[in-house]
């Protein structure tokens, strides 16, 4: 399919991959893909897109992190609805963990999520297949099956890989497919009951609590595997100080660790904790020093990405006692606005560090495609208005799920478009002058 | 705020219905004086002094809290719920002739929970009213047997009966309702 | 024969008065009553006791009003202290219990809650293993709700009881040393004592093993420590909390012995408390694990006390939560 050729003009490109950050042009030619860069391109039978002053343009933001439930939980999200509410987010693309129903252990569930995905025409998804049958952690499953058919990487994600020896051989494998292992670290007999960071809110609201180590023990375990083994280990959700410590020093060890974090961590604390179950998420909210640890290595580049570990469930299923909700809260239409107000506008870290976050990075760590505006990468674009106030209204979601404890909130800084594949998949109303963004499709 | 009765008109009023408590109840030796709470109680007091010296016999007096009686609680409270105090009836009120001692009796209403909570507590031979103050609008079929004043009333007025032990002085005064500001309803008072 | 001793002496609250009034429509946490707002339920206590005193315990109070007892964790003790008092009061109450009620069968709780709302009860009495269900039944329903013990949360009733008894004896709180003795991580009573004996000015001591401390103790404002001894020397109120036999599955301790003889209270280890220290256990006992019998049944025990003050306690807490008009919000 043949697209209008289009020049967007005057705005500002952030593209660290390559070393992009200044007021220029970006030409996408007719088959959907960046053509060239630079300052005052000429339009040559292009169409010109003017971009109001202040919005940002980068390389599309990939999610490394969802739950979009489908198969099998198509009343909490879809892949379609998943997606939908991916572009909202500013999401190019997501990478989809494998615990729907049946887990993502096998070809036949990962070629009925590409395709659901390729009809839904919007974001670009990216299966995580299981380590393990079942992610019961016994078997491991047919990885290289698993990769043809789409996977971009392994996971038991809701499950940590809780045998050591399993992980050793997960990582040894995986190796000779250049993917990662990408582990939810979480030691079972330590977190055993718990739903909580364990501390004083715990204890004031009798609510079960697991301490940070509950995590990091896991990650010095698997940054001590991937050294043993080469085999790259990603550590999801990472929310804990003493898990940082473990990445560090892997990494200056020169060993194949990299790690994300999500916005409710480098956020919220257990102080805010309360009896609402959009507070219960695994791993926990922790403590203050933790969510600051999370802050500081967001910005001195040892975390790599910002992940939002959106996680879809049904209000019913949530309106019940905090012990027996079940873990998890949605991300994707929040995590760039939040990214904006608290780590931007706060002096947390530049815009281009944050685009890093979102873009190459995730892009470099599962080996997709995408993460830059180079001459020649699809056109996947996010487009920011990074000073457009906005407040998070749960009710206007595209996700089939509310669960948010950001609803109400004010933020500064707003998705302004999404563009996928030369084609402009989401545009955000509500921010002014994001309306001029909308090309023709031919 | 009309004065209706000074320190020595109260005074005057209870030793006339102590005497008429002696010429009634022949025997003062079966009788118990029982105050509502929580002007009834010192009333009650002043009149167990009196009938000691008219007829040299102690008189056993308690005290009644009738809150827990009261039928405004549950369905008609329109604000905090009244404070509950102690009830404290240290005799057997079977077979005594009951002085129950009231400030004012007005609708009536605090003298049906009196006589609820009394019974409730034994079976006496007869329980007879005794009130400083009697301003009429009756709600039910309640009559005293000793009155200190009757005082005609209207509806949008209060009455207060003073009395030392509590408010430092003694004194019965008619008011406005709302004229004088901070008089909540006394337990013994009965909401118009 | 019905003498109620006037306990609102000055010496029991100094110059802090009662409030007026209760602020919430729900007793969910001790943590949520000012100290006004104890000293307001522990007075009126005093007047319930003198009902349960009479020869006919009834007034006709709550005649009228429809409590529901839904206790969805097995309970005998507080549903029976909850249940008297109801009666007591003239309502009529509901007992629904958890396992035999084809009411609840695979509903949540929240379904649960708009079923009772439908028979339009004035109050609802919550004991529920989950903690925080007393504040999730609350935001379902229009009824006012008590908490009758919530997971490891609170058991708020149970501390205002503790807090009668204690007052009873002691006349104050200032100053007063009450060392809380068992299995801290997993007690509500705990929890509730602590927020309410921290309130009323008592100076609160907890110990137990170092595996069931409380995580963050030292933001509560009590003192914490691993030694019997220190917790009991010149302690004037020693509570003691029930252990389960089935902590010892999660590497709590390693036996009843060793608990018994690490942290059991006996005659012996009492001798360092105050001559006139007494003896609280919010039932039910395991003797020869977290006290020895000689104790439990001893002159300095008021075990039996605390269960016949629960019932005046309950009552009081009953009756000032009817004075809110049903459709008032909460605080």
């Amino acid at each position: 399919m043949t697209m209008q050729a289009v020049v967007l003009k005057g705005g500002q490109v952030v593209d660290p991959a390559q070393g992009i950050n200044g007021v220029v042009d970006v030409r996408i030619d007719e088959r959907g893909r960046v053509a060239a860069v630079g300052a005052d391109l000429p339009l040559d039978g292009a169409a010109p897109v003017e971009v109001p002053p202040g919005f940002v343009v980068c390389p599309g933001f990939i999610d490394m992190h969802v739950h979009f439930r489908e198969p099998g939980q198509e009343h909490k999200e879809t892949i379609a609805s998943g997606v939908a509410s991916a572009v909202a987010g500013g999401f190019t693309a997501a990478a989809c963990m494998p615990n729907t129903d049946p887990v993502n252990d096998h070809v036949g569930v990962t070629e009925e999520i590409v395709r659901k995905a390729a009809d839904a025409e919007l974001a670009r998804v990216y299966p995580i297949g299981a380590v393990s049958v079942g992610s019961q952690g016994e078997r491991m499953t047919e990885i290289r099956a698993l990769r043809e058919a789409g996977c971009v990487g392994i996971s038991d994600d809701g499950h940590p890989v809780a045998d050591a020896l399993l992980m050793r051989r997960a990582l040894e494998y995986v190796s000779m497919f250049g993917m990662p292992v990408i582990n939810h670290c979480e030691e079972p007999s330590l977190a055993a009951g718990c739903v909580v960071h364990e501390g004083y809110r715990a204890t004031a609201l009798g609510l079960r609590g697991q301490p940070g180590e509950t995590e990091s023990i896991m990650v010095e375990r698997d940054v001590s595997l991937s050294g043993l083994t080469g085999g790259a280990v990603h550590v999801a959700h990472m929310s804990a100080g003493e898990s940082l410590r473990a990445v560090r020093s892997g990494k200056e060890r020169g060993i194949a660790v990299t790690c994300e974090v999500t916005p409710h961590h480098f956020i919220l604390t257990d102080e805010d904790l309360r009896y609402d179950t959009n507070f219960k998420m695994n791993p926990p909210l922790r403590a203050a020093a933790d969510r600051d640890a999370m802050l500081e290595g967001l910005a001195d580049g040892s975390i790599d990405a910002i992940a939002t570990d959106h996680a879809p469930h049904h209000a019913d299923e949530k309106a019940v006692e905090f012990d027996r909700a079940p873990f998890g809260i949605i991300g994707l239409e929040t995590a760039v606005s939040l990214s904006l107000d608290r780590l931007v506008h706060r002096d947390v870290l530049s815009m281009r560090r944050l685009v890093e976050l979102y873009a190459p990075n995730p892009a470099r760590i599962l080996g997709v495609e995408g993460g830059t505006l180079k001459p020649g990468a699809a056109a996947d674009i996010t487009i920011l208005a990074p000073d457009t106030e906005v407040e998070v209204a749960a009710d206007r979601f595209r996700s089939r799920a509310r669960n948010t404890p950001f609803d109400g909130w004010r933020l500064r800084g707003a998705v302004a478009a999404t563009v996928v594949g030369g084609r402009v998949v989401y545009i955000n109303e509500t921010v002014p002058g994001a309306a001029a963004l909308a090309w023709p499709a031919r | 705020m009309p004065l209706v009765m000074d320190e020595g008109g109260i005074r005057r009023a209870l030793l006339r219905i102590a005497h008429e408590i002696v010429e009634r109840n022949r025997r003062v030796g079966d009788i118990a004086l029982v105050g509502i709470r929580r002007r009834g109680v010192p009333i009650a007091q002043r009149l167990a002094r009196s009938l000691l010296e008219i007829s040299g016999r102690e008189v056993p007096t308690g005290a009644l809290d009738i809150t827990l009686y009261r039928d405004d609680l549950m369905w008609h409270a329109v604000g905090p719920q009244p404070v509950l105090r102690s009830t404290e009836i240290p005799f057997s009120i079977d077979d005594r002739r009951i002085l129950l001692v009231d400030d004012v009796l007005y609708t009536g209403r605090t003298t049906r929970a009196a006589l609820d909570a009394l019974i409730d507590f034994g079976r006496p031979r007869s329980i007879q009213l005794v009130v400083v103050v009697d301003r009429g609008h009756r709600e039910l079929p309640i009559k005293a047997d000793y009155v200190g004043k009757n005082v005609p009333t209207s509806a949008r007025q209060s009455v207060q009966v003073k009395v030392s032990e509590l408010d430092g002085v003694d004194e019965v005064v008619i008011g406005e309702i709302g004229e004088h500001g901070g008089h909540a309803p006394a337990a013994g008072e009965a909401a118009p | 024969m019905n003498v109620a001793r006037d306990a609102r002496q000055p010496a029991a609250g100094g110059q802090v008065q009662p409030a007026a009034r209760l602020r919430s429509k729900h007793l969910l946490s001790a943590g949520d009553l000012s100290r006004e707002e104890i000293l307001l339920i522990l007075d009126s206590a005093e007047a319930m006791k003198e009902v349960g005193a009479r020869r006919i315990k009834k007034v006709p109070t709550l005649r009228g009003a429809t409590v529901v007892n839904l206790f969805l964790e097995p309970s005998t003790r507080t549903r029976t202290s909850f249940e008297i008092a109801e009666k007591r009061l003239s309502a009529d109450t509901l007992n629904i219990a958890g396992g035999t009620s084809s009411l609840l069968k695979g509903e949540t709780l929240v379904d649960t809650a708009r079923t009772l709302e439908a028979m339009a009860p004035d109050m609802v009495v919550l004991r529920h293993a989950a903690s925080g269900a007393c504040h999730l039944l609350a935001g379902a329903c229009d009824a006012r709700v008590i908490n009758a013990g919530d997971g490891m949360h609170e058991h708020p009733t149970q501390a205002l009881l503790d807090a009668f008894t204690i007052r009873e004896h002691k006349t104050r709180f200032e100053g007063l040393k009450v060392a809380i003795v068992g299995d801290l991580l997993h007690s509500r009573v705990l929890r509730s004592n602590m927020l309410l004996l921290s309130a009323l000015g008592a100076d609160v001591w907890i110990c137990g093993p170092r595996t069931l401390m409380l995580p963050g103790v030292e933001r509560f404002g009590v003192r914490a420590t691993t030694s019997l001894d220190r917790a009991l020397e010149d302690a004037d109120v020693v509570m003691l909390l029930r252990v389960q036999a089935e902590r010892m599955q999660g590497h709590f301790f390693p036996s009843r012995r060793e608990y018994f003889a690490t942290f059991g209270l006996t005659a012996e280890r009492l001798r360092r408390a105050r001559p006139d220290v007494i003896v609280m256990h919010p039932g039910p006992m395991n003797r020869g694990v977290e006290i020895a019998s000689d104790v439990a049944d001893g002159p300095v025990s008021v075990i039996l006390e605390q269960v016949a003050n629960g019932v005046a306690v309950r009552m009081a807490v009953l009756y000032l939560l009817a004075g809110f008009d049903a459709n008032e919000g909460a605080e």
